[in-house]
């Protein structure tokens, strides 16, 4: 037991990549039996998650359980993991929406063994990132996730896969390439990569640098991180990856790359650009609400504009990351004040929200998509009577995702938008004109798929539309069972995500 | 050496012995450098260990004197390593509808490649100027004739020439170099360990340091005088292919450091822009070259020349995180090109193509290949989590403290070089089988296996745990540092 708990986030980080070890010497056409493997060992992760957050102290400062290896002493990088209220909240999420991802792709049929490996060794990539406290660990778990969601969208996804996901990649890894630049430059100055040195020692630096002023190349590397992550939350223009990435992957992909890897981008922009360059992010504040804004607006009009039904939730992931990137953008320019704490807040918990809404739209795309085998809105129409519990479930994750009052959304974007108006106002007030557009794509997705005159090619014969089953209804509970909490009382995840804030910023 | 000689006397008739042979001395030779290996790291040992001294020729100072230190004991190790699969892989089935591996005359190639490998472990283990470039010449001259024998027919003759033309003058160059040293330091010896101490006027360093670096620059590949390795790599037949570019290029970059480098640091430190200037254009036009070429040879023979202008890169450095990524990198990169000769070799053998646009499918009949293919990839792009991060991430490093902005620029080929192995893959292994394979393509044999196996692991296991090499790479660098002028 004492052992459990002094190695608690290894034990987090590192089981899925044990389990996938073991699922590799499973018989490869044991289907059922790697499935259920993979499924409770993704469980695991989640139970001991449950017990960090309960033993997580909110009151206290700075990183608990941390642990602390060499790695790779040469230049002065541990394995030096930690949490805090941010990334325990992101963990959470994590593990959460990873054991529902993978009940979600049961219904893959096709090399199983390897599809379920490169799952779980996504699931460590990304939790990694939210418990590295060492900035080259950090970096390692990022681009480590990299490799197993290429081959996810490039194996196991629809037609324009090669495409999609040489796409994904290279912009990716092209954005995190002055990411990477920056860290050795940082590494080289400080002769270490641990966060909490490197950011005390960072922001007292002062004099020439590289033969320039600091405050020139802090500048230059300013910019440096924000591509790296504003590509990866992404936020417009450098969003042009999302939509092809999220079609062609496979539901499950979608789910997770969702739900989870568009927060990396995001979670970086707190762990790393507020704290690294407090100046310039508040420098640059105008900047940052500018591209969240247009984010928010051409977000919601190119949703707006699609006919394939997956194609419009992915615009609208670039929609509601949009809201997460303005609450940073308004607590950058006004750090340490009350609307800025509260806009942190509220984009924090965009980020978990997000993550639940999104996982949830798009395996109820991936559920009608299996059955009908398209996605163009115009083909589908008045399915609800064929499909009833079917539509009474998308109609609420719809109207989680539009933002009702009582869903989880509501609490979220009006924390951003409170927090923000005060700071940015002009910003808020256009994003919230946005807010009527996400409105429209919504009801217009559900409209032309449940509502209207009913298409009767799904509705006789070998077409018959069948209802959802147990499984799929399995997969959406606990999503909808947290969207409904979190909606009606926030209080128990907003404690932690608040403290932690306060003691951040 | 013992062993090529054995297998000399081998009747021709008795192939598989003569293979197992070969094996049998391949393992023998693998475990003995993983036992100096081990031995080296376990015992946390520094400076030259191992150290062996046989007169020669004393009259002129020539004596045979072998020993290891940081730098050079993980090369031995990967020359034992590479030696042990590259047999692996040619041992060849004699089914006359699949031929595989090695099919003509098996008894003179393994004792070729003995040879090689014997001047290699002598180039890496001398520590008498004069015996490494006895050494050294040994490694090239079998070279050609495996090339020119065994090779690939359409560019043999042309590739082996060439090789051999660039690399005897980069010797002998580099061979004026070390005569002028022995001359000036007059102490009748060639042993380096007395050169290191012989503090050549910073006159004499200037003029001599260039052609010596070069001269044995050339082998490993350094841009402009890059341009034999690639033909070389193409024409070479797959065993050939493994040991030139995942252990010879080793040897020039390896001599250039310890003839160059070492006895000449002044020199060095006087020159080290130029050297730098020409390893970041390695680096990124090599990464380009590869780029556009439809053939799966040519892709790796130009990714080679990019990583060893990485490796080019970190001696340029002179500082101690450049050096030690050096160090990495060379081992790194020996057992990821090693890994991806074998591979394309196995598809060839298979297939008889290696133009991109005519392969596809491979990954259901050839798995091993597959995901041997993919590791190196992504070692190549310098994935963290496997060898090449380990290696790169400390030579850019090194790059940031003496020159920043070729770090940003050498960072480019980075992107390419992930956008080139992602298409050869895809392409390779997963597009749709072209028709007339269908069918054709036999699996791979039990050895293969072994071999890919083996790289992988080590890359694998190098990526994820650095300390088992870097901390003895650095007692190797810090000697280097000591000579450069106490760091």
């Amino acid at each position: 037991m004492e052992f459990m708990t002094s190695h608690l986030l290894s034990l987090i980080l590192f089981f899925p990549a044990f389990a996938a070890l073991v699922i590799l010497f499973l018989p490869k056409d044991e289907a059922k039996l790697i499935r259920w493997t993979a499924l409770l060992a993704s469980l695991i992760p989640l139970a001991l998650s449950i017990v960090l957050w309960i033993n997580f102290q909110s009151d206290a400062i700075g990183y608990q359980f941390v642990e602390k290896y060499t790695w790779y002493a040469a230049i002065g990088s541990s394995l030096h993991l930690g949490v805090d209220g941010l990334s325990l909240t992101m963990v959470l999420l994590t593990t959460l929406l990873t054991p529902i991802s993978l009940l979600a792709s049961f219904s893959i049929t096709d090399r199983v063994k390897a599809f379920m490996m490169l799952f779980l060794f996504l699931e460590t990539g990304m939790l990694g990132v939210f418990m590295s406290v060492d900035l080259l660990i950090f970096f390692v778990f990022w681009e480590i996730g990299l490799v197993p969601m290429y081959f996810l969208i490039n194996q196991w996804g629809s037609a324009n896969r090669n495409y999609a996901s040489l796409k994904f990649m290279i912009y990716t890894m092209g954005g995190s390439l002055g990411l990477l630049l920056a860290i050795q430059l940082l590494g080289v100055l400080f002769g270490t990569f641990d966060l909490v040195i490197v950011t005390e020692k960072w922001n007292a630096a002062s004099g020439l640098l590289l033969g320039f002023p600091i405050e020139t190349v802090k500048n230059v590397i300013f910019w440096a991180f924000v591509v790296a992550f504003a590509i990866k939350v992404p936020v417009w223009p450098f969003h042009t990856w999302l939509p092809d990435a999220h079609t062609e992957a496979p539901t499950a992909g979608s789910m997770i790359l969702a739900g989870v890897l568009l927060k990396l981008g995001a979670y970086g922009f707190l762990r790393l650009v507020l704290p690294l360059y407090p100046a310039q992010a508040q420098h640059y504040a105008g900047a940052l609400a500018f591209l969240a804004t247009a984010a928010i607006i051409f977000g919601a009009f190119a949703a707006y504009a699609q006919t394939d039904f997956k194609r419009l939730v992915a615009y609208s992931s670039v929609n509601h990351m949009g809201f997460v990137l303005l609450g940073i953008a308004a607590a950058a320019k006004a750090a340490g004040t009350l609307d800025a704490n509260i806009a942190l807040n509220g984009a924090v918990l965009q980020m978990f929200n997000h993550g639940l809404s999104a996982a949830g739209m798009f395996f109820l795309v991936g559920v009608i998509y299996e059955r009908t085998h398209t996605r163009d809105l115009s083909k589908f129409g008045g399915l609800f009577p064929l499909v009833p519990v079917y539509g009474g479930i998308l109609i609420f994750m719809s109207m989680a995702s539009l933002g009702l009052p009582g869903l989880n959304g509501f609490v979220s974007e009006f924390l951003v938008v409170r927090g923000a108006w005060p700071i940015l106002t002009v910003y808020t007030a256009i994003a919230m004109l946005g807010l009527l557009f996400t409105g429209a794509y919504i009801l217009k997705g559900v409209k032309n798929v449940l509502h209207g005159p009913m298409n009767e090619h799904w509705a006789h014969g070998e077409h018959k539309l069948t209802e959802i089953n147990t499984r799929e209804i399995i997969v959406l509970a606990p999503l909808m069972a947290f969207i409904l909490i979190i909606g009606v009382w926030p209080a128990w995840i907003l404690d932690v995500i608040n403290k932690a804030m306060m003691m951040l910023f | 050496m013992v062993a090529a000689v054995l297998i000399l006397l081998m009747p021709a008739n008795k192939r598989n012995e003569t293979r197992a042979l070969a094996l049998a001395a391949a393992t023998f030779a693998l475990l003995l450098s993983a036992w100096v290996y081990i031995q080296y790291l376990t015992q946390g040992l520094t400076g030259y260990q191992f150290v062996e001294e046989y007169s020669w020729l004393p009259a002129l100072g020539m004596n045979l004197i072998f020993g290891v230190d940081g730098m050079s004991a993980p090369l031995v190790l990967l020359t034992g390593i590479v030696m042990f699969t590259g047999v692996c892989i040619s041992w060849g089935i004699d089914d006359p509808h699949a031929p595989t591996g090695i099919q003509d005359r098996p008894r003179e190639f393994f004792a070729f490649l003995f040879i090689l490998a014997s001047g290699v472990f002598g180039v890496f283990a001398s520590l008498d100027l004069f015996m490494l470039f006895f050494f050294y010449e040994i490694a090239v001259f079998p070279m050609y004739l495996l090339i020119a024998i065994w090779g690939w027919v359409k560019t043999r003759e042309y590739a082996a020439m060439k090789l051999t033309l660039y690399l005897f003058i980069g010797s002998v160059v580099a061979l004026v170099g070390a005569l002028a040293m022995y001359y000036q330091a007059g102490f009748n010896s060639f042993d380096m360990r007395l050169l290191e101490t012989a503090n050549f006027s910073p006159e004499f360093q200037n003029l001599w340091f260039l052609p010596t670096f070069f001269g044995f620059a050339v082998l490993g590949g350094i841009w402009p005088f890059h341009n034999w390795s690639p033909d070389g790599h193409v024409a070479a037949p797959t065993a050939v292919s493994m040991f030139h570019a995942g252990v010879l290029m080793k040897l020039g970059a390896f001599a250039a450091l310890r003839v160059g480098v070492m006895l000449l640091p002044q020199g060095a430190q006087h020159w080290s822009w130029i050297i730098m200037i020409c390893a970041g254009v390695a680096v990124v036009y090599g990464a380009f070259i590869a780029f556009v070429q439809p053939d799966l040879k040519y892709i790796i023979g130009f990714s080679s020349v990019s990583h060893m202008g990485l490796v080019m890169l970190g001696i340029s450095t002179l500082n101690r995180e450049g050096l030690t990524g050096a160090g990495v990198q060379m081992f790194s990169h020996g057992l990821m090109t090693a890994l991806f000769f074998a591979v394309v070799g196995m598809i060839y053998d298979r297939s008889h193509t290696r133009q991109i646009p005519e392969l596809g499918g491979m990954m259901k009949p050839l798995p091993w290949a597959g995901i041997g293919f993919i590791i190196g990839g992504l070692v190549s792009m310098g994935m963290p989590g496997f060898s090449g991060f380990v290696a790169e991430f400390p030579i850019f490093m090194g790059v940031w403290k003496s020159q920043w902005l070729v770090a940003v620029i050498a960072a480019i080929s980075i992107i390419i070089t992930a956008a080139y192995i992602m298409i050869a893959i895809r392409k390779v292994f997963f597009a749709e089988m072209p028709a007339q394979f269908e069918g054709h393509i036999s699996p791979l044999t039990f050895l293969d296996k072994v071999a890919i196996g083996l790289l992988c692991g080590i890359m694998v296991l190098l990526g994820m745990f650095p300390a088992i090499m870097v901390p003895m790479v650095q007692t190797g660098v810090d000697n280097i540092l000591r000579l450069l002028g106490g760091v």
